[in-house]
């Protein structure tokens, strides 16, 4: 048990959205990065009521991991683009071998 | 404090070129980096990799680091012989994007030197940073809710310009439903604010620890549930584990090995609640049961089974 009070946080939902603005800063980075993101392909906006994009909790995440790769290897963006797609597959790969493993 | 081989660290010569260095570097950057790495203490080791880097890759903190000789071991405990570090202005270089993390023997050589530069982003009044930070919780947690305690370490400069890197640890509230890799966003929780700027959020990135029964992916959870050949072959009612509690689960006679069946709503709460898919295994009671032996016996001679007639050998 804590004596910390508790905090309690916004759970991001796969439904839930941010705004252009708030993923940019959720990465550090100016809104121009997240357009490039978009071009690339590897987010996908989609538009509020009032027209303008937002994002939901996949496409947070996926920004927030291409920024560090970006950050600390020194991965350009299609290069980063490519390992987040090549990291997706190793770990549903992870999770077949480790499910089948259990039958054996 | 320890002393830290730097050398050793990056797997280098202590006359490695700089490119040697940075050659060392990139390679266990890539091999480490938390979301490249699933090794367990993947950031620890990057970090310590990229502190090693930063001192060897700028030539007067390696000259100065290299001043303190050789003759000192990984661990070691170690104390800064006063005017170590003559002659050397630490200019510029200032800290890594990674700022803060760096151990007590970085800060105490070279941490008042550093300027507070990672923090020289645009305007005065700026809403300070967001942050990220892992952590990992039990599957039970998805469906009871809970809360956990993450301690996470902020480097600041304190009054009298030096960095300092202080514990903070908050009691966060994990809510029922939650899936792997979702995030939890603490307003207010990030890096101060610049000037008036308001205080930068916090997201927590919260993944499941291997579970030693289910695999999730999802919502959904997947179970392996041994069943006796008898169960399988005749059809049964037989308790499967849920991780809220053991459920019936009627299995249909005639069912083989890798049968697979889905429990409806008992995966992670939701709306709509993910599903628990179980696979039948058939396992045999032990042999140094008797009477378990006879019946196998009676089975091979009155039955004319042949498990491997589709792969073409005869019996």
């Amino acid at each position: 048990m804590s004596d910390e009070p508790m905090v309690t946080g916004t759970l991001i939902r796969e439904t839930s959205v941010v705004s252009l603005g708030d993923l940019s800063r959720a990465c550090g980075e100016p809104a121009d990065w997240v357009l490039a993101l978009v071009e690339e392909g590897v987010i996908e906006p989609q538009r509020s009521s009032s027209g303008q994009w937002t994002f939901n909790g996949r496409c947070l995440r996926r920004a927030v991991r291409v920024h560090r790769l970006q950050r600390d290897l020194g991965i350009n963006l299609s290069g980063a683009a490519l390992a987040l797609e090549l990291l997706d597959e190793m770990e549903t790969l992870r999770r077949r071998v480790q499910q089948l493993e259990r039958i054996l | 404090m320890e002393y830290k081989d730097y050398y050793k660290v990056l797997g280098v010569d202590r006359d490695a070129t700089q490119d040697d260095i940075k050659r060392a570097y990139r390679k266990l950057a890539r091999k480490y980096h938390p979301d490249v790495s699933k090794e367990v203490d993947a950031e620890k080791k990057f970090k310590e990799v990229g502190e090693a880097y930063e001192v060897l890759k700028d030539p007067e903190k390696r000259a100065a680091y290299d001043q303190l000789g050789s003759r000192y071991q990984a661990g070691e405990d170690f104390q800064p012989p006063p005017g170590w570090d003559s002659g050397f202005e630490f200019r510029g270089g200032g800290f890594t994007e990674a700022g803060g993390g760096f151990s007590d023997f970085f800060e105490e050589l070279f941490g008042r030197q550093g300027t507070a530069g990672s923090y020289r982003r645009g305007s005065y009044n700026a809403k300070g940073e967001d942050h990220h930070a892992r952590i990992e919780v039990d599957l039970d947690v998805a469906f009871t809710g809970g809360s956990r305690q993450v301690t996470l370490k902020a480097p600041q400069v304190d009054a009298s310009g030096h960095m300092v890197v202080k514990n903070r640890t908050l009691n966060v509230k994990i809510p029922k439903g939650i899936r792997e890799g979702q995030q939890i966003r603490l307003s207010g929780q990030g890096a101060p604010g610049m000037g008036q700027g308001a205080q930068g959020d916090l997201y927590l990135e919260v993944h499941f620890r291997p579970h030693r029964l289910y695999s999730v992916e999802a919502r959904d959870l997947t179970l392996h549930l041994p069943v006796a050949p008898w169960e399988a072959a005749l059809g049964a009612t037989v308790k499967t584990p849920t991780p809220v509690g053991a459920v019936d689960l009627k299995i249909p006679a005639g069912s083989q090995s890798g049968k697979r069946m889905r429990l409806k709503g008992r995966g992670i709460p939701g709306d709509p609640a993910g599903d628990l898919y179980v696979t039948l295994k058939i396992v045999n009671p032990p042999t140094d049961d008797d009477a378990a032996m006879a019946l196998y016996r009676e089975m091979a001679e009155k039955l004319h089974f042949n498990p491997r007639e589709k792969l073409g050998v005869a019996l």
